[in-house]
């Protein structure tokens, strides 16, 4: 190989172009295509927008849409206790480095290995409301798994106990990487650690703030696969309780065998998806940290 | 001192713990003692739950499955991106910041957009369920990412280092190869740590593309466990916990890596 080549760029990126055009660019171009075809097997007639027509008049569909939707009350939720917990372990209390620790564990653990150890804990005869009732707590006592008005309510929780551990470690790392001085004029002053906290901390915290906004918003509208999939017993039960968007695709793929619905399914979370990158893109050079 | 601090992060740290000891202890009680109690210590440590895990179910076999697909796709993202990040970082070509947004913007493409056309294509050339069709889609998904943390990266590294290694008559191959790559050690072991995890812990994948029961990978192969063994379960515990354990301890012995890499891997 000659040292000045000026091929020789191009020999470095062929092999990234190749697999990214292989996994990406082929297939976004289908995937378009797809979903303006009758797909059985692997082609198919022209029906122009008769899939989204399909879909969008299916009441699961917007039934899985409301649901990934309810998973977004979660996003206020994990930001005030990641906020929370993040603020505590940087007073550097003693021991702070074991919660620190303990508190990043969540998300480590695969989520399909914590979804089978949720469900067993939340069955209606299981350890939870054992602990509920013998607190006196009856009223708490419910069919986490197994009724359609609460599943999703469950798995909302288990979202929340795994996802906010990323906040607290963004949080914790914005903290640390912060100016020192400021907080320690106020710290002279005598400021409480509410008021350093509201005052001082939490301004400097904005872009950090926005984009785990963001990341779990795209996580919450096309990653929570996994934990749907065990908790509704792979078919988003009881009933269509927990059917979310991933979850719809894959049925019109794998078990009904419609590709061209799950295509335009596809397309149409394709576009949100892009307009929150969008977003997170802003928040990002925004944030500079 | 200040006891309301101490309880709240003491009581955080006990919710965030208590799902890992109710799997480990109820791995080690028996079938019997569960029943009767479903909250306390074991009574006496039952370790034929893991015995029966480890011998007479294919755990094994999808952990290996498992880690053929991290190491192949894992080792084969990091060749493409080490070589693709070097010419965006450091070499003058035609297109160059065009492809380098490209690879970047496709980051943001959520995975289970490519399934259909994936799935379709697969089934017409008959790689449904091969670990050369599974190791190509997850080091396609990791390499936009690997790409944009290798070339922020390589930018930083000095200039003359490279021009010093030109003068003694090395390709950029060779520099790569023997310059760059050595000083890049905390990046790459970062990428690797993303990527293993994102490999190993992905379900969505592993359902679609590795249905043949000899290719399953662990993550798919616990999600079917738990319903062959719905009512026993301390044996499912101790399954999750044999398949927990690899992460686990990577996570406690490397910590600052692992904490580094995922907040680094964040933004996938």
């Amino acid at each position: 190989m000659r040292r000045n080549s000026p091929l020789l760029p191009y020999l470095f990126v062929l092999p990234m172009v190749g697999l990214l055009t292989f996994v990406f660019g082929l297939s976004l171009v289908r995937l378009v295509e797809f979903s303006f075809k009758q797909v059985r097997g692997i082609d198919g007639p022209w029906i122009g927008l008769r899939n989204y027509d399909l879909v969008l008049n299916q009441p699961l569909f917007w039934e899985a849409v409301g649901h990934n939707l309810q998973l977004f009350l979660v996003i206020p939720v994990m930001v005030v206790i990641a906020l929370a917990l993040a603020l505590l372990l940087y007073e550097r209390l003693p021991g702070w480095r074991i919660h620190r620790t303990i508190l990043f564990l969540p998300y480590i653990l695969a989520i399909p290995i914590i979804a089978v150890v949720m469900k067993q804990m939340f069955q209606f005869s299981g350890p939870v409301n054992t602990v509920l009732s013998a607190l006196s707590l009856d009223f708490l006592v419910l069919d986490w798994i197994g009724s359609a008005d609460v599943a999703l309510w469950t798995v909302m929780g288990l979202i929340l106990w795994r996802e906010t551990a990323l906040g607290v470690i963004l949080f914790l790392s914005r903290l640390m990487a912060l100016d020192e001085t400021l907080i320690e004029a106020a710290r002279l002053d005598g400021a409480k650690w509410r008021h350093r906290a509201w005052y001082v901390l939490i301004p400097q915290m904005r872009g950090v703030i926005e984009f785990f906004v963001v990341i779990s918003a795209i996580t919450l509208l096309s990653a929570v696969f996994a934990y749907v999939y065990v908790i509704g017993g792979g078919r988003g039960g009881p009933g269509t309780a927990t059917m979310v968007i991933e979850l719809y695709i894959f049925n019109a793929l794998i078990r009904t065998s419609l590709p061209g619905v799950a295509a335009a399914v596809s397309v149409m979370l394709f576009l949100v998806s892009l307009l929150l990158v969008w977003a997170l893109f802003r928040v990002r050079r925004r944030g500079a940290d | 001192m200040r006891p309301l601090p101490h309880l709240a992060l003491t009581l955080a740290s006990v919710i965030a713990l208590v799902p890992t000891l109710f799997m480990l202890v109820t791995a080690l009680k028996s079938q019997e003692e569960y029943q009767a109690d479903k909250t306390g210590l074991p009574d006496a440590l039952v370790l034929d739950h893991f015995r029966q895990i480890l011998f007479d179910t294919p755990i094994f076999l999808w952990m290996l499955n498992s880690l053929i697909l991290v190491a192949g796709s894992v080792a084969l993202s990091l060749a493409v991106s080490c070589l693709a990040a070097y010419a965006i970082a450091r070499l003058e070509f035609r297109g160059r910041d065009t492809l380098f947004t490209l690879s970047t913007a496709l980051i943001a493409v959520p995975p289970v957009v490519l399934i259909v056309p994936l799935f379709v294509l697969y089934a017409q050339i008959g790689l449904i369920s091969t670990y050369t069709g599974a190791i190509l889609i997850y080091a396609g998904l990791i390499t936009p990412f690997s790409v944009y943390l290798l070339v922020t990266f390589f930018r930083t590294l000095p200039q003359e280092l490279i021009d010093a290694a030109v003068m003694d008559g090395a390709g950029h191959l060779q520099i790569l190869l023997r310059v760059v790559l050595p000083l890049s050690l905390a990046p790459l072991l970062t990428l690797v740590i993303v990527n293993a995890l994102f490999v190993w812990n992905d379900l969505l994948m592993a359902v679609i593309f590795l249905q043949d029961d000899a290719k399953k990978t662990v993550m798919a192969g616990i999600a079917v466990f738990q319903g062959r063994y719905n009512n026993q379960i301390p044996l499912t515990m101790a399954g999750m916990a044999v398949a927990a354990a690899p992460m686990l301890i990577l996570y406690l012995t490397f910590q600052r890596h692992f904490v580094r890499g995922l907040m680094a891997g964040a933004v996938k």
